[in-house]
Formats: C-alpha cells, structure tokens, sequence
C-alpha cells in the first residue's frame, strides 16, 4: 500500500511529504511508548502514534522509519517538521482514534510487524 | 577517528542530536544498514537515559574500519544497582521523561539488544560511564 492509499483511507492530510507519498509501506506499529518503537527490528514501517513530540521524529530517525501517521489530529510544531525534513521521513495527520485508524489500515491491507 | 559529542541534561529537544551525528558519519563510512540500526538505536537510548536522569555528558564515539566504541560518560545521580536497572519494566524516569514516551524500563536492555559488549560503571552521587562496542561484520 502506498502512503497516498493510507492517506486516502484515513482523510488523512500531509504535513511533510518528503517524496514518499508513492513508496510502498507493507507494515505498521503502532506506539506511544518510544522504547518500544525502538526495540522492533522491522524497518520500511510506518509509525502510527498519538504522541507528537520532538522524541518520535528522532526515534522513527533511529529506527530507519520513513512515515509517521500522527492520530487524533495532534499538533505537529515546526521543529518537528523540521527534524522529519532533515531525515527524509514523510508526516501524515488523521482526525480519527488511534483504534479506527489501525483497524482501517488493517481491513486494507497494511500487516503487523509481528 | 574520534569524535566526541556534548549532551546537555534535561534538553528534550536536542535529544538525539548526538546519536544523529553518528548515524551520518556511520552512513558516510557505509556500514551496513541493519549495523548502523543496531549501533545508533542503542545510542539513542543511552543518550535519552543522559538528558532523562544527568546535568550533562559527553559521548566519545572511536571508530576503526571493524568496530565502533563508544563511552558515555555523565554527571548524575548515578544508579544504585545496575542489576536491577538492567531488568526489563524497571524506571525512576520522571512524568515528563514519560511524556516524552521514554520511561518504561525499557531502555537499557534495548542497549544491551543492540551491542556487542556493554559495561556500565556508576558511582552514586557522581554520575555513569556507559561503554558499548559493536563490530560491524558479525
């Protein structure tokens, strides 16, 4: 699946496209907690996540992550956009509950990492 | 080559930096992806672990073409029982670390995961040395 399905799928908007809009994405993780994040080996995932600081642009950096979609229509600032900008990882906005958005990902498609 | 990086304790926003500094140098030298991963996952955590619990540290990073070392060593409140801070669940990170989506217990043994040999010294009241070395064809 591509981030412009994924996009499509949630109404999701784009807040940094960084040229990944057509990459294909096989698999998802969702998380608030970083370390957890950071303790899966999968890479070429993308993050779904309700936490919007500076920590999940470096963690999904770390963890060769090039697409974050934040839930629940958290407030991206401008120093994480500029993080993402600067490691080429894509940034997308839903409106919906963390929950729907993983269960619609799902019912499309996207796999767990495990 | 040597390089050596400050860490200023209690700044979340520059956490990271360090660690990101070293991912660019390890790319530029082409180690191998899933390496680098490994190398700088344990990093990050190790220099989240200084801006979490330290007033500040330095990380002294030494690369060879077969191995990467590196020391991280802070002024802090240092770690009363390294045992019981290696297992998994165990944290005396603050609210605000949590928020930050750290602080689960997790973070050293995501360190010891991601390196080949891991030493931690700590003196109460005085702060921790952390060393990490990973070679990169194993």
């Amino acid at each position: 699946m591509t981030l412009r399905e994924i996009i499509k799928h949630l109404d999701a908007e784009v807040l940094l496209d960084n040229n990944q809009l057509d990459r294909d994405i096989k698999y998802a993780f969702a998380a608030d907690l970083m370390s957890d994040v950071l303790s899966i080996d999968a890479s070429e995932i993308i993050l779904i996540t309700g936490l919007a600081n500076p920590q999940v642009i470096r963690t999904a950096e770390m963890s060769d992550i090039s697409s974050i979609l934040f839930v629940r229509g958290k407030r991206v600032t401008p120093e994480m956009t500029r993080l993402a900008e600067e490691s080429g990882i894509a940034l997308l906005r839903c409106r919906h509950s963390m929950f729907k958005s993983c269960g619609e990902l799902y019912v499309a498609g996207l796999r767990p990492v495990f | 080559m040597e390089f050596s990086y400050d860490i200023a304790g209690g700044d979340f926003s520059r956490a990271g930096a360090a660690s990101s500094e070293v991912k660019k140098i390890l790319k530029q030298l082409n180690v191998e992806l899933a390496v680098i991963k490994r190398v700088v996952v344990a990093l990050y955590e190790a220099e989240v672990n200084v801006v979490a619990h330290a007033a500040d540290g330095v990380m002294q990073v030494t690369l060879d073409s077969a191995s990467i070392e590196v020391v991280i060593r802070d002024r802090g409140p240092g770690i009363p029982d390294i045992a019981l801070a290696m297992q998994e669940g165990y944290s005396t990170a603050s609210p605000r670390v949590r928020e930050m989506g750290f602080g689960a217990g997790m973070g050293l043994p995501n360190i010891k995961r991601n390196c080949d040999s891991l030493d931690i010294e700590s003196t109460v009241g005085v702060g921790t040395t952390v060393r990490m070395v990973t070679f990169f064809n194993r």
